[in-house]
């Protein structure tokens, strides 16, 4: 402890993604010293991966375009527990964020007026769900979140942002006070490990989809946001809320975009039927996901599914023509006859719905301050501590996010938490050093996987995790199952805290990180488990056969996971936007 | 069984570099090279390589594949494998931290070298920049890359002036913004390359062209810049 070294900043940023490196280039364009810690070269983390396009309503596909149908949209799509003042907040101010990331170079797809081109996307209306099928999506081709990360890293290079890449933060520093001062960081290359000290820690640390065996997300989306926060004692919302993107490529599951229904492909069963129709008349193969995802499911149950196993369905592209795919999809081509050998201008893609995305979080409010609740229930701000894009739960995007709302809210919440840092830095902001023992207590996680000897093998506990997952928290839940889930879960916890590290060498030893990472992949995991099993209803991405309807009655609300007695508590939804009418629940059918 | 040769070499315990040999059951399918590693690592946890996304986006797996550079994960075994063997190299010509791991620091500083963002001398207007359909064509086959590496390190200019010659990745980003319409900066970009290493390294022999992983072509782009040199010499 005593030659290890601290490094100061005004403000840190976990994560190199969409929400970090928005935070930090607005944090690093105000003067003060901020720098970046990311596991991976920025350009490499998720974000990377997003493929249709940011959602936003700057009115160029429709002149009359309006934020407040935006605002309705994604109300609707949350099925009622997103926050109406976030909603509002990013549905507003996401033009703006958007013209400044195409002023900063991004290079959209363009319509013959030269504005930036817009695509339909699942649950998108016109005149709050009245004027039919709206296109609200920007895109660059169908490589926007490639495009966005790599302009944003550019816009970082512009602004001398500080850059730790390739160091992994472990654990949340907290002081006497219980303000967070900071992370424990490992520099990958060399192995040696500092005290990162700052007045604002901001988690980007995105999502944690390989809790399931089957995911579109990357292999770094281990949840290390979520579980630094959970070991620190803070709640999580809505973690029982997990999006099941309707197209995984099966086997691969490699994500194919929802801009390909967007742009008119559909979905069809082994006989050839378009049943989406059945399930959703008006908006059929763009209705909600979680929506998409169940009708698919049901499909495949039912016998209707394709291929040898019937354990999928086509996703049917050869219809638009082999100039539309190659202008408007070109990255679907290849990822389509790099995984499915399929090319999608002769025949059908083979999809499946695959775990995507995790609408729960941190809490935070719209300026990304992290939230806890006191024992009267009222929101508390953690000092220190800020989360933005997907390890936040602002809420924007409640029981269900739709599509090309997950680039806006990085976007708009990475500049928002980058914009109030920088006022409350400009105030002032006075916290206690952490003591040595306070050091020492983040530092106890590490110290006892560098001292272990013996366990099972890292990759046989993260197999057997992500396959109780899969099996017992997927796109249909019921108590028998789930009960089961949490007894193995209760099971693995031990054997995972007790893993085994033989490789115990400094330089860039991945074996240590992904013993690290399993750590965070199973507290998502148990915190998904236990706030699922409690939630005794069906909304959104949340189905259960046992109970198979929405009840606003007990849970029209959030849920909050407290770790220390893993508990799940409740807190209210905000139905207060400050500039439209609340848009009050009602039955969502697309 | 498949013959897998993995170049290993940890700092801290080996004085040099070898090949160590594993034998590996593809069970008849054919596997993605990344997913060969994954296996191998699951029992030797000591291999060391980079890898995120595996959908050949985010450019972690650049490698060495029985002497072509190219992605792990979009690689499988059928387009890489010669007589039952696959050798796995790490990327030529940077220096290794550990067994697959090269320190791209030098690759990076190329990239930096260009000014990879755009400059606009003109005030913003309050919505987007106005760009029509043909002036964004001209960024296809640009803005894609991905910054793994294959082409600088499969090109021996790169190898002799990796801190002189940008390079073809690096090349390709500068072309990126000299061809973007709404940059303005064409002047002083091509000032900062007007010398005999940084562009006129290029020999044209295709190397970075033949291995891109993402279908790009820096040679052309290398050309676009050549010619707006000379043409401004003149």
């Amino acid at each position: 402890m005593a030659n290890m070294r601290t490094i100061s900043f005004d403000g840190v940023i976990v994560g190199g993604g969409g929400a970090g490196m928005r935070a930090a280039l607005q944090l690093a364009q105000s003067g003060y010293k901020t720098a970046v810690i990311s596991k991976v070269f920025p350009t490499r983390s998720h974000t990377v991966s997003a493929q249709g396009g940011i959602t936003c309503a700057i009115a160029s596909a429709d002149p009359q375009d309006d934020w407040r149908w935006h605002m309705y949209d994604t109300v609707k799509g949350s099925d009622y527990i997103g926050d109406q003042d976030a909603i509002e907040y990013m549905c507003s101010v996401g033009p703006e964020a958007v013209f400044e990331l195409e002023h900063m170079g991004l290079p959209f797809s363009r319509t013959e007026e030269g504005r930036i081109y817009q695509r339909p996307f699942g649950g998108q209306s016109k005149n709050f769900g009245e004027g039919g099928q709206a296109a609200r999506t920007c895109a660059a081709a169908d490589r926007t979140g490639h495009a966005l990360l790599h302009t944003l890293y550019q816009g970082n290079m512009k602004n001398n942002t500080v850059f730790f890449n390739e160091w992994y933060a472990t654990d949340i520093v907290k002081n006497q006070d219980g303000a967070v001062v900071g992370v424990i960081a490992i520099c990958m290359e060399t192995g040696e490990t500092v005290y990162v000290k700052s007045k604002a820690t901001v988690f980007a640390t995105g999502g944690a989809g390989r809790i399931y065996a089957s995911t579109t997300n990357a292999h770094i989306n281990t949840g290390d946001g979520i579980g630094m926060a959970l070991r620190a004692g803070f709640p999580v919302q809505d973690i029982e809320m997990w999006q099941f993107h309707p197209t995984g490529i099966h086997g691969a599951g490699v994500l194919v975009t929802e801009g390909c229904r967007g742009e008119g492909g559909y979905l069809v069963n082994k006989d050839g039927e378009r049943f989406m129709e059945r399930y959703a008349p008006n908006a059929k193969d763009l209705a909600g996901r979680d929506v998409v995802a169940r009708s698919m499911v049901m499909e495949i149950l039912e016998g209707r599914g394709c291929g040898p196993e019937g354990d999928h369905v086509y996703l049917k592209l050869d219809h638009l023509g082999e100039e539309v795919l190659h202008s408007r999809l070109p990255g679907i081509c290849e990822l389509s006859e790099t995984f499915a050998h399929a090319n999608p201008v002769h025949e059908p893609v083979p999809v499946v719905p695959t775990c995507h995305y995790m609408m729960g979080g941190i809490p935070t409010n719209v300026h990304g301050q992290a939230l806890t609740v006191d024992a009267s229930g009222n929101d508390v701000v953690i000092p220190g501590l800020y989360a933005c894009g997907e390890v936040a739960c602002v809420s924007v995007h409640g029981a269900n996010r739709l599509g090309g709302n997950s680039l806006l809210d990085l976007v708009v919440f990475g500049r928002a938490s980058g914009l109030f840092i920088e006022k409350a830095l400009r105030e002032g902001i006075e916290m206690r050093d952490a003591s040595d023992s306070d050091i020492e207590q983040a530092m106890s996680r590490l110290d006892k996987l560098n001292n272990s000897t013996g366990g099972e093998k890292v990759a046989d506990l993260r197999k057997e995790l992500q396959t109780t997952m899969q099996n017992h928290f997927g796109v249909f839940r019921n108590e028998k199952f789930m009960q089961e889930g949490i007894q193995k879960l209760a099971d693995l916890r031990g054997r995972i805290e007790n893993a085994a590290l033989e490789d115990k060498s400094q330089a860039f030893n991945t074996a240590r990180i992904e013993a690290l990472e399993l750590h965070n992949l199973f507290e998502v995991a148990e915190a998904t488990a236990i706030a699922a099993e409690e939630r005794k209803e069906s909304r959104g991405a949340h189905a259960r056969d046992d109970y198979q309807d929405r009840d606003d009655e007990n849970w029209l609300c959030h849920s909050m996971y407290f770790p220390g007695e893993k508990r799940v508590g409740k807190r209210a939804v905000n139905f207060a936007p400050k500039t439209v009418d609340t848009f009050q629940p009602k039955t969502r059918t697309y | 069984m498949l013959k897998v040769s993995i170049y290993r070499y940890n700092p801290e315990v080996d004085d040099k570099p070898y090949m160590q040999d594993f034998d590996f059951d593809t069970q008849g399918k054919d596997l993605m090279v990344l997913d060969v590693l994954e296996q191998l690592k699951s029992q030797d946890t000591t291999i060391t390589y980079r890898r995120s996304c595996r959908e050949g986006v985010c450019g972690s797996d650049g490698l060495n594949m029985n002497g072509k550079n190219g992605l792990a994960c979009i690689t499988p075994l059928s387009a890489t494998v010669k007589g039952n063997k696959l050798v796995l190299r790490p990327l030529p010509g940077l220096p290794v931290i550990r067994d697959l791991i090269v320190d791209m620091s030098m690759f990076y500083a190329q990239y930096e070298k260009v000014q990879p963002y755009l400059q606009n001398n003109s005030p913003a207007p309050a919505i987007e920049r106005l760009q029509s359909p043909e002036d964004r064509a001209k960024l296809d086959g640009l803005y894609e890359c991905i910054l793994c590496a294959c082409c600088s390190t499969s090109c021996p200019s790169f190898w002799w002036n990796p801190d002189r010659f940008i390079g073809p990745a690096g090349l390709l980003q500068s072309y990126r913004f000299l061809a973007d319409s709404r940059d303005t900066a064409t002047e002083e970009r091509l000032a900062k390359l007007d010398d005999p290493f940084s562009v006129f390294r290029c020999h044209g022999i295709q190397n970075c062209v033949n291995v891109c992983p993402k279908g790009l072509n820096p040679t052309r782009a290398i050309g676009h810049i050549r010619n707006m040199l000379l043409s401004r010499a003149t």
